[in-house]
Protein backbone atom coordinates (compact mmCIF):
# COMPACT_ATOMS: atom_id res chain seq x y z
CA UNK A 1 0.00 0.00 0.00
CA UNK A 2 2.71 2.47 1.03
CA UNK A 3 4.78 1.46 -1.96
CA UNK A 4 1.79 2.10 -4.19
CA UNK A 5 1.38 5.54 -2.69
CA UNK A 6 5.03 6.29 -3.18
CA UNK A 7 4.67 5.41 -6.83
CA UNK A 8 1.61 7.59 -7.18
CA UNK A 9 2.99 10.60 -5.33
CA UNK A 10 4.97 12.17 -8.19
CA UNK A 11 1.91 11.92 -10.42
CA UNK A 12 -0.28 13.58 -7.83
CA UNK A 13 2.25 16.36 -7.43
CA UNK A 14 2.27 16.82 -11.19
CA UNK A 15 -1.50 17.10 -11.15
CA UNK A 16 -1.31 19.82 -8.53
CA UNK A 17 1.30 21.68 -10.55
CA UNK A 18 -0.92 21.52 -13.63
CA UNK A 19 -3.67 23.52 -11.97
CA UNK A 20 -1.31 26.45 -11.65
CA UNK A 21 -0.71 26.77 -15.36
CA UNK A 22 -2.54 29.79 -16.64
CA UNK A 23 -4.11 29.36 -20.06
CA UNK A 24 -2.96 32.67 -21.36
CA UNK A 25 0.09 34.52 -20.20
CA UNK A 26 0.60 37.78 -21.96
CA UNK A 27 2.61 40.75 -20.95
CA UNK A 28 0.55 43.79 -21.63
CA UNK A 29 1.04 47.42 -20.97
CA UNK A 30 -1.81 49.76 -20.33
CA UNK A 31 -2.01 53.51 -20.13
CA UNK A 32 -3.70 53.36 -16.77
CA UNK A 33 -4.80 50.91 -14.12
CA UNK A 34 -8.38 51.82 -14.89
CA UNK A 35 -7.88 50.75 -18.51
CA UNK A 36 -6.31 47.49 -17.40
CA UNK A 37 -9.24 46.83 -15.08
CA UNK A 38 -11.69 47.44 -17.93
CA UNK A 39 -9.67 45.10 -20.15
CA UNK A 40 -9.68 42.34 -17.54
CA UNK A 41 -13.39 42.75 -16.97
CA UNK A 42 -14.16 42.57 -20.70
CA UNK A 43 -12.05 39.48 -21.32
CA UNK A 44 -13.57 37.81 -18.28
CA UNK A 45 -17.13 38.50 -19.39
CA UNK A 46 -16.72 37.53 -23.02
CA UNK A 47 -16.82 33.98 -24.20
CA UNK A 48 -14.29 32.42 -26.54
CA UNK A 49 -16.18 31.63 -29.77
CA UNK A 50 -14.17 28.48 -30.31
CA UNK A 51 -14.44 26.80 -26.94
CA UNK A 52 -18.11 26.90 -25.89
CA UNK A 53 -17.39 27.30 -22.22
CA UNK A 54 -14.28 29.34 -21.59
CA UNK A 55 -13.95 33.06 -21.39
CA UNK A 56 -11.49 35.04 -23.49
CA UNK A 57 -9.09 35.36 -20.60
CA UNK A 58 -9.00 31.63 -19.94
CA UNK A 59 -8.74 30.36 -23.49
CA UNK A 60 -5.71 29.25 -25.44
CA UNK A 61 -7.47 29.28 -28.78
CA UNK A 62 -5.84 31.54 -31.40
CA UNK A 63 -9.11 33.37 -31.96
CA UNK A 64 -9.30 34.21 -28.24
CA UNK A 65 -5.82 35.73 -28.43
CA UNK A 66 -6.89 37.74 -31.49
CA UNK A 67 -10.00 39.01 -29.74
CA UNK A 68 -8.02 39.96 -26.63
CA UNK A 69 -5.65 41.93 -28.84
CA UNK A 70 -8.62 43.55 -30.59
CA UNK A 71 -10.15 44.59 -27.26
CA UNK A 72 -6.86 46.03 -26.07
CA UNK A 73 -6.43 47.98 -29.28
CA UNK A 74 -9.93 49.41 -29.09
CA UNK A 75 -9.40 50.41 -25.45
CA UNK A 76 -6.26 52.24 -26.45
CA UNK A 77 -8.18 54.01 -29.18
CA UNK A 78 -10.42 55.31 -26.42
CA UNK A 79 -13.56 53.37 -27.28
CA UNK A 80 -16.06 52.74 -24.51
CA UNK A 81 -16.98 49.35 -23.08
CA UNK A 82 -20.38 49.60 -24.78
CA UNK A 83 -18.72 50.29 -28.14
CA UNK A 84 -16.56 47.20 -27.73
CA UNK A 85 -19.47 45.01 -26.67
CA UNK A 86 -21.43 46.32 -29.66
CA UNK A 87 -18.50 45.52 -31.97
CA UNK A 88 -18.23 41.97 -30.65
CA UNK A 89 -21.93 41.14 -30.67
CA UNK A 90 -22.26 42.46 -34.24
CA UNK A 91 -19.73 39.81 -35.27
CA UNK A 92 -20.23 36.97 -32.83
CA UNK A 93 -23.78 37.51 -31.63
CA UNK A 94 -25.13 37.32 -28.12
CA UNK A 95 -23.21 34.08 -27.78
CA UNK A 96 -20.03 35.98 -26.94
CA UNK A 97 -21.57 37.56 -23.86
CA UNK A 98 -21.48 35.43 -20.75
CA UNK A 99 -24.01 37.79 -19.21
CA UNK A 100 -26.69 37.97 -21.91
CA UNK A 101 -28.41 41.29 -22.35
CA UNK A 102 -32.07 41.62 -21.52
CA UNK A 103 -34.05 41.34 -24.75
CA UNK A 104 -37.14 39.59 -26.06
CA UNK A 105 -35.16 36.43 -26.79
CA UNK A 106 -33.42 36.35 -23.40
CA UNK A 107 -36.38 37.18 -21.15
CA UNK A 108 -36.95 33.48 -20.54
CA UNK A 109 -33.30 33.04 -19.63
CA UNK A 110 -33.38 35.90 -17.15
CA UNK A 111 -36.75 35.33 -15.52
CA UNK A 112 -37.51 31.70 -16.35
CA UNK A 113 -35.91 30.31 -13.17
CA UNK A 114 -37.73 32.87 -11.03
CA UNK A 115 -41.05 32.01 -12.73
CA UNK A 116 -40.44 28.30 -12.14
CA UNK A 117 -39.60 28.94 -8.49
CA UNK A 118 -42.73 31.03 -7.95
CA UNK A 119 -44.83 28.45 -9.81
CA UNK A 120 -43.43 25.69 -7.60
CA UNK A 121 -44.13 27.75 -4.50
CA UNK A 122 -47.80 28.25 -5.45
CA UNK A 123 -48.26 24.58 -6.33
CA UNK A 124 -46.82 23.49 -2.97
CA UNK A 125 -49.00 26.02 -1.16
CA UNK A 126 -52.13 24.79 -2.89
CA UNK A 127 -51.22 21.19 -2.18
CA UNK A 128 -50.69 21.95 1.48
CA UNK A 129 -54.00 23.81 1.68
CA UNK A 130 -55.80 20.90 0.00
CA UNK A 131 -54.16 18.43 2.38
CA UNK A 132 -55.21 20.51 5.36
CA UNK A 133 -58.80 20.75 4.12
CA UNK A 134 -59.01 16.99 3.68
CA UNK A 135 -58.14 16.28 7.30
CA UNK A 136 -61.48 15.25 8.87
CA UNK A 137 -62.60 16.51 12.20
CA UNK A 138 -60.88 14.18 14.64
CA UNK A 139 -62.72 14.96 17.85
CA UNK A 140 -64.91 12.14 19.12
CA UNK A 141 -68.39 12.34 20.51
CA UNK A 142 -68.94 10.96 24.09
CA UNK A 143 -70.40 7.68 22.70
CA UNK A 144 -67.46 7.23 20.36
CA UNK A 145 -65.12 7.96 23.26
CA UNK A 146 -66.76 5.19 25.27
CA UNK A 147 -66.55 2.73 22.38
CA UNK A 148 -62.86 3.53 21.96
CA UNK A 149 -62.18 2.86 25.61
CA UNK A 150 -64.06 -0.41 25.45
CA UNK A 151 -62.11 -1.44 22.33
CA UNK A 152 -58.79 -0.63 23.93
CA UNK A 153 -59.74 -2.58 27.02
CA UNK A 154 -61.05 -5.73 25.35
CA UNK A 155 -58.83 -5.64 22.36
CA UNK A 156 -61.83 -6.27 20.15
CA UNK A 157 -64.91 -4.43 18.96
CA UNK A 158 -67.93 -5.01 21.14
CA UNK B 1 -60.07 22.30 -14.73
CA UNK B 2 -61.27 18.93 -13.58
CA UNK B 3 -59.12 16.92 -11.24
CA UNK B 4 -58.82 14.23 -13.88
CA UNK B 5 -57.27 16.69 -16.34
CA UNK B 6 -54.88 17.91 -13.66
CA UNK B 7 -53.44 14.43 -13.35
CA UNK B 8 -52.03 14.76 -16.84
CA UNK B 9 -50.06 17.93 -16.14
CA UNK B 10 -46.91 16.15 -14.88
CA UNK B 11 -47.03 13.75 -17.82
CA UNK B 12 -47.32 16.60 -20.32
CA UNK B 13 -44.48 18.44 -18.58
CA UNK B 14 -42.33 15.31 -18.65
CA UNK B 15 -42.94 14.63 -22.32
CA UNK B 16 -42.20 18.28 -23.20
CA UNK B 17 -38.91 18.16 -21.32
CA UNK B 18 -38.05 14.86 -22.95
CA UNK B 19 -38.74 16.36 -26.36
CA UNK B 20 -36.56 19.40 -25.62
CA UNK B 21 -33.70 17.24 -24.38
CA UNK B 22 -34.01 14.97 -27.38
CA UNK B 23 -33.90 17.98 -29.67
CA UNK B 24 -30.79 19.17 -27.83
CA UNK B 25 -29.10 15.81 -28.29
CA UNK B 26 -29.40 16.04 -32.06
CA UNK B 27 -27.78 19.46 -32.22
CA UNK B 28 -24.07 20.00 -32.59
CA UNK B 29 -23.00 22.35 -29.80
CA UNK B 30 -20.09 23.48 -31.94
CA UNK B 31 -22.52 25.03 -34.41
CA UNK B 32 -22.59 28.43 -32.79
CA UNK B 33 -25.24 30.67 -34.33
CA UNK B 34 -23.72 33.28 -36.58
CA UNK B 35 -24.52 36.93 -36.14
CA UNK B 36 -23.76 37.57 -39.81
CA UNK B 37 -26.31 35.36 -41.50
CA UNK B 38 -28.78 37.55 -43.43
CA UNK B 39 -26.54 40.54 -42.90
CA UNK B 40 -24.45 42.28 -45.55
CA UNK B 41 -20.92 41.15 -46.23
CA UNK B 42 -18.45 43.08 -44.06
CA UNK B 43 -16.73 45.94 -45.85
CA UNK B 44 -13.09 45.12 -46.47
CA UNK B 45 -10.08 45.81 -48.63
CA UNK B 46 -7.29 43.27 -48.41
CA UNK B 47 -4.20 42.43 -50.49
CA UNK B 48 -4.34 39.85 -53.27
CA UNK B 49 -2.54 36.64 -52.30
CA UNK B 50 -0.59 36.37 -55.55
CA UNK B 51 -0.04 40.07 -56.16
CA UNK B 52 0.07 41.99 -52.85
CA UNK B 53 0.30 45.32 -54.69
CA UNK B 54 -3.33 44.82 -55.72
CA UNK B 55 -6.16 45.00 -53.22
CA UNK B 56 -9.43 43.17 -53.31
CA UNK B 57 -12.41 44.92 -51.84
CA UNK B 58 -15.83 43.72 -50.76
CA UNK B 59 -17.24 45.78 -53.64
CA UNK B 60 -15.86 43.18 -56.02
CA UNK B 61 -18.05 40.50 -54.47
CA UNK B 62 -21.24 41.63 -56.16
CA UNK B 63 -23.56 40.37 -58.85
CA UNK B 64 -23.20 36.64 -58.40
CA UNK B 65 -23.14 33.93 -55.82
CA UNK B 66 -19.92 33.75 -53.88
CA UNK B 67 -18.51 31.09 -51.66
CA UNK B 68 -16.06 32.67 -49.23
CA UNK B 69 -13.76 30.09 -47.70
CA UNK B 70 -11.48 30.99 -44.79
CA UNK B 71 -8.43 28.75 -44.79
CA UNK B 72 -4.77 28.46 -43.84
CA UNK B 73 -1.94 26.05 -44.54
CA UNK B 74 -1.54 25.65 -40.74
CA UNK B 75 -5.03 24.21 -40.45
CA UNK B 76 -5.34 20.44 -40.77
CA UNK B 77 -9.07 20.29 -41.62
CA UNK B 78 -8.34 22.74 -44.46
CA UNK B 79 -5.98 20.17 -45.95
CA UNK B 80 -8.80 17.63 -45.72
CA UNK B 81 -11.37 19.82 -47.44
CA UNK B 82 -9.05 21.20 -50.11
CA UNK B 83 -9.43 18.41 -52.72
CA UNK B 84 -13.23 18.56 -52.27
CA UNK B 85 -13.19 22.31 -52.87
CA UNK B 86 -11.10 21.83 -56.02
CA UNK B 87 -13.55 19.22 -57.28
CA UNK B 88 -16.66 21.20 -56.36
CA UNK B 89 -15.34 24.41 -57.91
CA UNK B 90 -14.93 22.54 -61.20
CA UNK B 91 -18.40 21.04 -60.90
CA UNK B 92 -20.10 24.35 -60.03
CA UNK B 93 -18.65 26.97 -62.40
CA UNK B 94 -21.45 29.46 -61.70
CA UNK B 95 -20.22 29.83 -58.12
CA UNK B 96 -17.32 32.17 -57.51
CA UNK B 97 -14.96 30.71 -54.91
CA UNK B 98 -13.18 33.30 -52.80
CA UNK B 99 -10.26 32.16 -50.66
CA UNK B 100 -9.39 34.13 -47.56
CA UNK B 101 -5.94 33.04 -46.52
CA UNK B 102 -6.21 33.50 -42.79
CA UNK B 103 -3.28 34.26 -40.46
CA UNK B 104 -0.92 32.36 -42.69
CA UNK B 105 2.51 32.53 -44.21
CA UNK B 106 1.76 34.04 -47.61
CA UNK B 107 4.55 32.16 -49.37
CA UNK B 108 3.47 28.82 -47.97
CA UNK B 109 -0.10 29.58 -49.05
CA UNK B 110 0.94 30.32 -52.64
CA UNK B 111 2.97 27.10 -52.79
CA UNK B 112 0.07 25.13 -51.35
CA UNK B 113 -2.32 26.34 -54.06
CA UNK B 114 0.23 25.86 -56.83
CA UNK B 115 0.92 22.30 -55.74
CA UNK B 116 -2.55 21.09 -54.92
CA UNK B 117 -4.71 23.15 -57.23
CA UNK B 118 -6.42 26.48 -56.76
CA UNK B 119 -10.21 26.30 -56.39
CA UNK B 120 -10.49 30.07 -55.83
CA UNK B 121 -11.08 32.68 -58.52
CA UNK B 122 -10.32 35.40 -55.99
CA UNK B 123 -7.57 35.01 -53.41
CA UNK B 124 -6.98 37.46 -50.63
CA UNK B 125 -4.87 37.51 -47.51
CA UNK B 126 -5.77 38.32 -43.96
CA UNK B 127 -2.40 38.16 -42.27
CA UNK B 128 -3.37 39.74 -38.95
CA UNK B 129 -6.79 38.08 -38.65
CA UNK B 130 -8.77 41.33 -38.65
CA UNK B 131 -10.96 40.28 -41.58
CA UNK B 132 -11.57 37.01 -39.74
CA UNK B 133 -12.93 38.97 -36.79
CA UNK B 134 -15.15 41.00 -39.14
CA UNK B 135 -16.54 37.73 -40.45
CA UNK B 136 -16.98 36.47 -36.89
CA UNK B 137 -14.94 33.34 -37.51
CA UNK B 138 -13.90 31.14 -34.63
CA UNK B 139 -11.09 29.50 -36.60
CA UNK B 140 -10.59 27.78 -39.92
CA UNK B 141 -12.02 26.41 -42.09
CA UNK B 142 -15.22 28.37 -42.27
CA UNK B 143 -17.31 28.95 -45.34
CA UNK B 144 -19.84 31.68 -46.11
CA UNK B 145 -22.37 31.74 -48.92
CA UNK B 146 -23.00 35.25 -50.23
CA UNK B 147 -25.92 35.96 -52.57
CA UNK B 148 -25.98 38.39 -55.50
CA UNK B 149 -27.15 41.28 -53.31
CA UNK B 150 -24.06 40.91 -51.13
CA UNK B 151 -25.92 39.32 -48.23
CA UNK B 152 -24.44 36.44 -46.27
CA UNK B 153 -26.93 33.60 -46.47
CA UNK B 154 -25.15 30.78 -44.73
CA UNK B 155 -22.13 30.06 -42.57
CA UNK B 156 -20.56 26.65 -42.30
CA UNK B 157 -18.03 25.91 -39.57
CA UNK B 158 -15.60 23.07 -40.25
CA UNK B 159 -14.44 21.28 -43.36
CA UNK B 160 -16.61 20.72 -46.41
CA UNK B 161 -16.69 17.37 -48.15
CA UNK B 162 -19.15 15.84 -50.60
CA UNK B 163 -21.56 14.77 -47.86
CA UNK B 164 -21.59 18.23 -46.22
CA UNK B 165 -22.02 19.81 -49.63
CA UNK B 166 -25.01 17.67 -50.52
CA UNK B 167 -26.67 17.94 -47.12
CA UNK B 168 -26.15 21.56 -46.15
CA UNK B 169 -24.67 23.78 -48.87
CA UNK B 170 -26.72 22.57 -51.83
CA UNK B 171 -30.11 23.22 -50.17
CA UNK B 172 -28.96 26.76 -49.37
CA UNK B 173 -27.88 27.33 -52.95
CA UNK B 174 -31.15 25.91 -54.25
CA UNK B 175 -32.99 28.38 -52.05
CA UNK B 176 -30.99 31.33 -53.36
CA UNK B 177 -31.32 30.49 -57.05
Amino acid sequence: MIRRLRQLLPMLLLLLAATHVRAAIEELEFASEEEEARYNKLIDEMRCPKCLNANLSGSDAPIAADLRAEIKEQLQEGRSDDDIIEFMTARYGEFILYRPRLSASTVLLWFGPLALLLGGFFIVRRMLAAARASIVDATLSPEEQQRLHAMLKDGKES
Amino acid sequence: MSNRAKLFIPAVFFVTMLGLLFYGLGRDPNQVPSALVNRPLPVFSEPDLFDPSKTISSEQLRGGIFLVNVWGTWCAPCHYEHPYLVEISEREPELTFVGVNYEDDVKAAREFLEERGNPYKINLTDVDGSLGIDFGVSGAPETFIVDSSGTIRYRHVGPIDNAVWAETIEPVLAQIQ
